[in-house]
């Protein structure tokens, strides 16, 4: 009998988790529930474990159990309080060493792009970035289901599915938001155990000096219910003014499309898209953007898209719930209206 | 002498990228090549650094001789040395193939005439993967430095470097060892006018080639497809979505259509969300 392993790495920085973990949870669970069948056939067994560092974070193991982990490797050790790649990647290969993984799913946030690159070289394995889409499928040739990794190519324009055939473990990276957060269960139970940390201060070889926290236009748009988002239709920066008003009353916040970052009109922070951030909001909204592939793919799991738009033929109204023909300069004042007036007569 | 060592890519310049509407098929043809901008600014970093300390700058770059144009540019803008590292065999290459081979290049140079540091772009544009940084530098056993914006000091004395990393949360100072790998963000440097005596060496400019042939030796099974863990199993276009309804307001007025918006709105179950937000 063999354990199968599906892991994911728990991202937290100052006790703060980063929801992708939950959702990576919610993937491998589904992963392994793929190859259930065919482990029992063989006898094997399948587990899904996280795989937390930090320092003073076993809540945090704790929580990983609710969100679907079977055990969670626990590395807790003040040379792993802050996130720095030698230290991390090093008592990451450690275990992974030592356990052999079958599947390692990381979120591609800076810390985790950071990070997975390392541990892929050093457990010379290979590692999709930025899937969209986790499957176990057959594999012709392939003795047991692979991991079959989709992400978008060619700024969206294909889709590649990649499989790592030989090498253990099959890493993929996974923007936050393309997955959804499984329920938390209070109930569930696993186990955590604590692994050695044999790094040291000085095997570090790089300390942080300073948190320089941002002090304006840090906006999160990434776990927001509503976004209103606007694209070169807007003529110029000034035109995010209406935008904002339409936010505001919807109590969302402002997305853009990519060339209104490029032409400066907006800051990076507010780029949704695939050289942007991946979104899946209750409510999108789409004016002004014409629907350029790149835009769509991190847009397109929202669940209610609305899109305003003075072309017709414009490639956001394929992907939009309900799509508007028009000057949105004219619908979106009346939209604000509109909603206004629904608020006070709930009121 | 301050020595930096650059990773360059030439990418297809992907706001440009069409798809033919009659087979799916990408199309190629017409589309600039470019350097990739993130190693544009990583040069020009290495550039300024160059001139502050005294030191010298060289490129690498792994590709067709195509690229050939890639390293000029990079000549253009301040570069001393360009290397192609260009062989049939590295074709097919993932990212552990290609740090691979880059690590074995850089490995070389670095015996040869020490680097003090290695600078690359944060991701290509074509890939997006960021993931050749951070192995080359696990290969080379170099701290790496990521998402950097700001070098703040290089001190060649104590072989220590202070930069600020921005990550989606903070800007890090970070105080790293050298020799170090740093992969850059477009605010690491702005990109300067080439000067007149770099603009002309660039023209006559005859990168080195080196190949399976030397000057180094790369293990077989490390490098192309046999080096890369792994292949593309499937490509395909993305899945057409339903299409959406639509209305056009100019026809039927602006009322009429926020009225067909906010019932089909309800319909999803979207509309309490649009309304229940903060006044």
């Amino acid at each position: 009998m063999t354990t199968r392993r599906f892991w994911v790495f728990i991202e937290q920085e100052e006790g703060q988790v980063h929801p992708v973990s939950w959702e990576l949870l919610g993937v491998a669970r589904r992963l392994a529930s793929q190859v259930a069948e065919e482990a029992e056939a063989a006898g094997d067994e399948v587990v899904v474990e996280g795989v937390l560092l930090g320092q003073d974070v076993r809540g945090i193991a704790e929580r990983a159990i609710g969100y679907g982990a079977d055990r969670v490797y626990l590395m807790d050790d003040p040379v792993l309080a802050s996130y720095r790649n030698c230290p991390y990647y090093l008592s990451i290969k450690a275990v992974a060493e030592k356990y052999a993984p079958e599947v390692f799913l990381i979120g591609a946030t800076t810390l985790g792009r950071d990070l997975a690159g390392a541990i892929a070289t050093a457990l010379n394995t290979g590692l999709t970035a930025d899937c969209t889409k986790l499957e176990m499928g057959e594999v012709k040739g392939a003795d047991r289901k692979l991991l079959l990794a989709t992400r978008p190519a060619f700024g969206g324009n294909i889709m590649a599915t990649i499989v790592c055939r030989k090498h253990h473990p099959q890493m993929s990276s996974v923007r936050p938001r393309v997955f959804p957060a499984p329920a938390y269960d209070p109930e569930a139970e696993g186990e955590i155990v604590q692994e050695d940390v044999e790094i040291t201060e000085e095997g570090a070889r790089s300390c942080i000096l300073e948190f320089i926290h941002a002090k304006e236009d840090t906006v999160d748009i990434e776990y927001s219910d509503v976004i209103v988002a606007g694209g070169r239709g807007l003529g110029g920066p000034e035109g995010f003014g209406i935008i904002k008003a339409l936010a505001d009353a919807m109590g969302g916040v402002v997305g853009a499309s990519r060339p209104c970052v490029d032409a400066g009109w907006i800051s990076y922070a507010h780029q949704v898209g695939q050289s942007g951030k991946t979104v899946r909001p209750k409510v999108y909204v789409a004016a002004g953007i014409s629907g350029a592939l790149q835009h769509k793919v991190g847009m397109q799991n929202s669940d209610f898209i609305i899109a305003i738009n003075n072309d017709p033929n414009a490639p956001i109204f394929e992907v939009a719930d309900v799509g508007i023909v028009g000057d949105l300069f004219e619908v979106i004042p009346a939209m604000i209206e509109e909603i206004k007036a629904r608020k006070e007569a709930r009121a | 002498m301050f020595h930096a060592l650059v990773a360059i890519k030439q990418v297809p310049d992907t706001t440009n990228i069409r798809i033919d509407p009659d087979t799916g098929n990408l199309v190629r043809e017409g589309v600039p090549a470019i350097m990739n901008p993130y190693d544009a600014h990583a040069l020009a970093a290495a550039v300024e650094w160059k001139h502050k300390l005294n030191g010298k700058v060289t490129v690498v770059s792994m590709g067709p001789p195509s690229f050939t144009s890639t390293i000029r540019e990079a000549v253009e803008l301040g570069a001393d040395r360009g290397i192609l590292i260009s062989d049939r065999k590295f074709a097919g290459a993932d990212t552990l193939a290609t740090s691979y081979v880059l690590a074995e290049v850089i490995r070389a140079i670095h015996e040869e005439d020490p680097i003090d540091l290695i600078f690359f772009g944060k991701q290509a544009i074509d890939g997006d993967t960021a993931q050749v940084g951070p192995g080359v530098a696990v290969r080379l056993d170099f701290p790496v430095v990521t998402y950097a914006v700001n070098i703040r000091a290089v001190d060649l004395d104590d072989a220590t470097l202070v930069v600020e990393r921005r990550t989606e949360r903070w800007t890090e100072v970070v105080e790293t060892a050298l020799p170090a790998l740093l992969t850059c963000e477009k605010d690491i440097a702005e990109i300067p006018f080439a000067p007149l005596p770099d603009l002309i060496r660039s023209l006559r400019y005859e990168p080195e080639m080196w190949t399976m042939d030397g000057p180094i030796d790369f293990e077989t099974d490390k490098i192309g497809v046999r080096g890369s863990p792994t292949i593309v199993y499937q490509m395909g276009t993305p899945p057409l979505p339903e299409p959406g309804e639509k209305i056009n307001a100019r026809e039927v007025g602006v009322d009429e259509a926020l009225a067909f918006l906010f019932k089909k709105a309800e319909e999803a179950g979207a509309l309490t969300t649009m309304v229940g937000g903060a006044a």
